[in-house]
């Protein structure tokens, strides 16, 4: 799967990986991060 | 799905096109990352927010399975400590299990 020019919405996870943890990432595969956030999923 | 996220995420798909939005997951339990993956595809089951009874097919991964495509530096520094604690293999099958489902594109 290419992310070169894809928009991404993060949704991060306080207990798991937070948002920003995942942008950092996503930023490295080439994607566009529209959307950031770090909600609690339970 | 946080409701407020379930709007925002609709948004976003009708400023840039379902075929152009992906969305990445970070949650740390197999069962919420396959809600959460299930609510951008085929609707949100609890019928609670915006997203209920909307199949937007959105592409879906969770975090867990983008490491090859990922920078080795900074995975290594933003993901590694969280993949030795979580139930990786559990997750990655879950959210890949509603993408196959109900993902139209980017799956």
């Amino acid at each position: 799967m290419d992310f070169t020019g894809k928009k991404i919405a993060i949704l991060g996870d306080r207990d798991g990986i937070p948002g920003g943890a995942i942008e950092e990432c996503i930023k490295t595969a080439g994607a566009d991060v529209v959307f950031s956030t770090t909600e609690c999923f339970v | 799905m946080d409701l407020e996220n379930q709007a925002r995420i609709q948004a976003l798909v009708e400023e840039h096109g379902p075929e152009n939005v992906i969305v990445v997951l970070g949650g740390a339990e197999a069962e919420a990352s396959g809600l959460a993956a299930e609510t951008v595809t085929v609707g949100d089951p609890t019928f609670a927010g915006p997203l209920a009874g909307v199949e937007l097919g959105l592409g879906v991964y969770h975090i867990l399975e983008l490491k090859d495509i990922v920078d080795e530096d900074v995975w290594e520094e933003q993901i590694s400590m969280m993949e030795m604690v979580l139930e990786v293999d559990e997750i990655k099958d879950e959210v890949k299990m509603f993408r196959d489902q109900g993902s139209k594109y980017n799956k």
